[in-house]
């Protein structure tokens, strides 16, 4: 295999892995936000603070861990998005720095501020609305090179009808994958009333992510025929996650097996993923960026794989660990260990 | 003012300097803190002391807080890099991509054990076992600094690829990682994070002493960390002469800006303070014979390359001298006072309990900081006009966006939030929590 594509793989994978936990933290806090203007606090407020604040900085590393790699792997995306997402990626930097900061001030701190709560949710939706802008940029149309670098036609990615699907879509799913996951975190918790409330969110959530989803694959028709053709190649992937969809709201619509439900949404969303990365290959920024122009030498190449995969013997044990601790423990799950 | 608005390249630097400063304080923390819990905790099982166990959790618990503030303002430097330097992190990223990578790492094996270690205080029957997780976490953070300083290194001293014909070549990333600044430069930047770390842990016991609290609690942290503070503080002088000898060999435009030294030549003196008139002499400064000679190369009479040697475009801004002065002059009055305070301790001299005393060593702790601080903007500053020394200047690396003041509002916005909330959080965490409850609530206060 050729260093682009393990790059790449490699690459996004981490995005799947920030894509899936980031939106069970955006989505929490959300919900905890949502459920505080309803009265409801203490159902979710608890299981939020047992889940949420010991790993939101292993969280936010995948997302760190795209954007080096990325560079590391394709330092031409840097001279290309280096300079036309400075606003949209500074606006998602203070939006995460809000949330990194509620985590550290409230839980670690002192009790609740309900305005901070607030802000809290609030960013958990205006966030993948703003990560999400990148993956419309990279469809090209609303990217003019000139001789002073590349420049962002922001009134053409405003007024795209592209640009607002994905943003509804990448809300859509994240609070759809947040109920599913809290939906059996609540259940493992043994707490009936935390479980009730987010298996609604869930199913109410379940239908707009794959209208949503579909709308792309229409809008992309017009707006990236090259890219739609591809991804009407991979078809039979797509296919594979309908059903995963299906399954996953069946168990949850008949209140059975929340794990096997949330396996389930991943392979969904695997699936999902994967096509559409994979039918975008092998561009980085159509049409004017491949994986091939971008890539690094092969001396980097081989030492950023090297340490890739020693990173990972060392990575994978410990997230196992903190895995058991925090999730997986039934004890401390249900509170009654500290 | 105007100019942050319309010069992107003016903007990129301030908002670079705004974002580091900010992530400085709370990033030397960060490397430094985990020791110090450390050796609080590892100290409290020997001596089987409450005292000092409580030490290693209360620090523990502020240290979280700074870390948070860390992870954001390290992510948005992260970003910032590619965001205003777009074209430095595209040459870079082909060169010196793989210590970034691996600091990525580092920093996820340090949050995962943090993660674990904070919540599970009451998980073990045995402490050792507890402190056990401290081990990965301190040297995540010690191995995040050592990657992330040799990229900064590499910044200073380009190694590791050739140019030819415009083409980048023989990319070798191990070499561009140990190149030669690396040494000194993440030695210095490892212990001056210790020895700060180990002054503000100082300085708040002190700080606590003097209003009020006579708790024995506090003379132990006061004690420890001022010992910690002293032994980095003295290493660190060692460390910064071979990073001045660093310098005379890499960097010299940078050195003779920082000492002022315009003429090359033998027996050169070092100049503390002082002003420059117009024709570049220097008055009321003070002047130590030989000592920048010997600082360089180890020889009263050896010869140090002067300013006057490089075309007046690749000269630093003579101001880092004095950011020299104050990273040295604070250096040198640490490691005074901490000896002092040590040897006073020992004699039993009763001015080391008084108030006046206690107060320099509060003053101490943001003085180290200020310290750390004048250190980076000296070596940041010192290496104009180039973002790489030799290669590219931070004209051609910046960004052409037209946003870039906005952003610089924007973000010192968020800063001044953070610092604000940090302040507050910390405050009421451990004035709603005194030590005396907490080891009351701890099965009684027995040492």
């Amino acid at each position: 295999m050729s260093y682009e594509i393990i790059g790449m793989a490699v690459l996004w994978t981490f995005l799947f892995g920030y894509v899936i936990v980031a939106s069970v933290d955006f989505g929490a806090g959300f919900f905890n936000a949502y459920s505080l203007m309803t009265g409801k606090q203490h159902i979710l407020t608890r299981v939020i603070q047992r889940y949420l604040s010991p790993v939101w900085e292993v969280t936010n590393v995948f997302l760190v861990f795209f954007f080096v790699g990325i560079v590391g792997f394709f330092p031409s995306t840097a001279y290309y998005y280096g300079s036309i997402l400075l606003i949209p990626v500074s606006i998602s930097i203070i939006l995460l720095a809000i949330r990194g900061s509620y985590y550290a001030f409230e839980t670690y701190g002192a009790r609740g501020h309900r305005g901070y709560a607030f802000m809290y949710g609030a960013t958990g939706l205006i966030l993948p609305a703003s990560l999400s802008v990148v993956l419309t940029i990279s469809e090209g149309g609303f990217v003019e090179l000139t001789d002073s670098g590349p420049h962002l036609d922001y009134w053409a990615l405003f007024t795209s009808p592209l640009t607002w699907s994905i943003v509804v879509l990448s809300v859509a799913a994240v609070l759809y994958i947040s109920a599913v996951f809290l939906t059996w975190y609540a259940d493992r918790a043994g707490d009936v009333e935390a479980t009730k409330v987010l298996r609604r969110y869930a199913l109410i959530w379940a239908l707009p992510t794959i209208v949503t989803a579909g709308g792309i694959v229409y809008e992309l028709r017009s707006h990236n025929v090259e890219h739609f053709e591809s991804l009407m190649n991979l078809w039979w992937m797509f296919a594979i996650s309908f059903i995963f969809f299906v399954a996953s709201v069946w168990l949850i619509w008949n209140r059975k097996k929340y794990g096997v439900a949330f396996v389930m949404l991943i392979g969904q969303f695997a699936f999902a993923f994967y096509a559409y990365g994979i039918s975008k290959y092998p561009y980085l920024l159509y049409p004017h960026l491949t994986v091939f122009d971008g890539v690094t030498n092969d001396s980097m190449a081989i030492a950023l794989i090297i340490a890739f995969v020693a990173g990972l013997a060392l990575l994978l044990p410990s997230l196992y660990l903190l895995m058991r601790l925090f999730l997986f423990d039934k004890k401390y799950v249900s509170g009654k260990s500290k | 003012m105007m100019m942050l608005f319309e010069d992107p390249v003016f903007g990129s630097r301030m908002l670079t300097l705004l974002t580091l400063t900010f992530h400085v304080i709370f990033a030397t923390l960060g490397v430094g803190i985990p020791l110090m819990i450390m050796i609080a905790q590892w100290v409290g099982i020997k001596k089987n002391d409450l005292h000092y166990i409580m030490m290693a959790r209360r620090w523990a618990r502020g240290f979280v807080v700074l870390v948070a503030v860390g992870v954001v303002t390290g992510t948005a430097i992260g970003l910032q890099l590619a965001l205003l330097w777009p074209n430095f992190m595209e040459l870079a990223g082909h060169v010196i991509a793989l210590p970034l990578f691996m600091e990525v790492f580092a920093f996820f094996f340090e949050a995962i054990f943090l993660g674990i270690y904070l919540y599970t205080w009451d998980r073990f029957e045995n402490q050792r076992k507890h402190l056990l997780l401290l081990v990965p976490v301190a040297v995540g953070a010690a191995m995040s600094a050592f990657f992330i300083t040799t990229v900064n290194g590499f910044m200073n001293a380009p190694a590791g690829f050739d140019i030819v014909n415009g083409q980048m070549t023989g990319v070798n990333p191990i070499e561009a990682m140990f190149n030669a600044a690396t040494p000194t430069k993440v030695s210095h930047v490892v212990a001056t994070a210790f020895m700060t770390s180990a002054f503000v842990l100082a300085a708040v016991a002190a700080y606590r002493l003097i209003r009020g609290s006579d708790h024995v609690y506090h003379k132990k942290a006061l004690h420890l960390t001022m010992k910690i503070g002293l032994v980095f503080a003295v290493a660190i002088a060692l460390i910064g002469d071979f990073a001045g000898k660093y310098l005379a060999e890499y960097q010299p435009e940078k050195l003779a800006a920082a000492e002022w030294h315009f003429e090359t030549e033998r027996e050169a003196p070092l100049v503390l303070y002082g002003l420059l008139d117009e024709e570049r002499d220097v008055r009321y400064g003070l002047e130590i014979p030989y000592a920048l000679s010997i600082l360089a190369h180890n020889h009263p009479s050896a010869e140090v390359i002067g300013l006057n040697e490089f075309p007046e475009d690749e000269q630093p801004p003579l101001f880092i001298h004095y950011f020299f002065d104050v990273m040295i002059t604070i250096g040198m009055w640490m490691i005074g006072l901490s000896l002092v305070y040590w040897f006073a301790i020992r004699r039993g001299w009763a001015f080391a309990q008084a108030n006046w005393f206690r107060w320099l060593i509060v003053l101490g702790g943001p003085l180290s900081m200020l310290a750390i601080q004048s250190g980076w903007w000296m070596t940041e500053f010192g290496r104009q006009p180039w973002i790489m020394r030799g290669v590219m200047t931070v004209q051609e690396a910046a960004t052409q966006s037209d946003y870039v003041g906005l952003m610089f509002v924007l973000f010192a916005g968020l800063y001044f939030i953070l610092g604000v909330g940090v302040v507050v959080v910390l405050t009421k965490m451990f004035r709603g929590n005194p030590v005396e409850k907490e080891l009351a609530e701890q099965g009684g206060d027995r040492s």
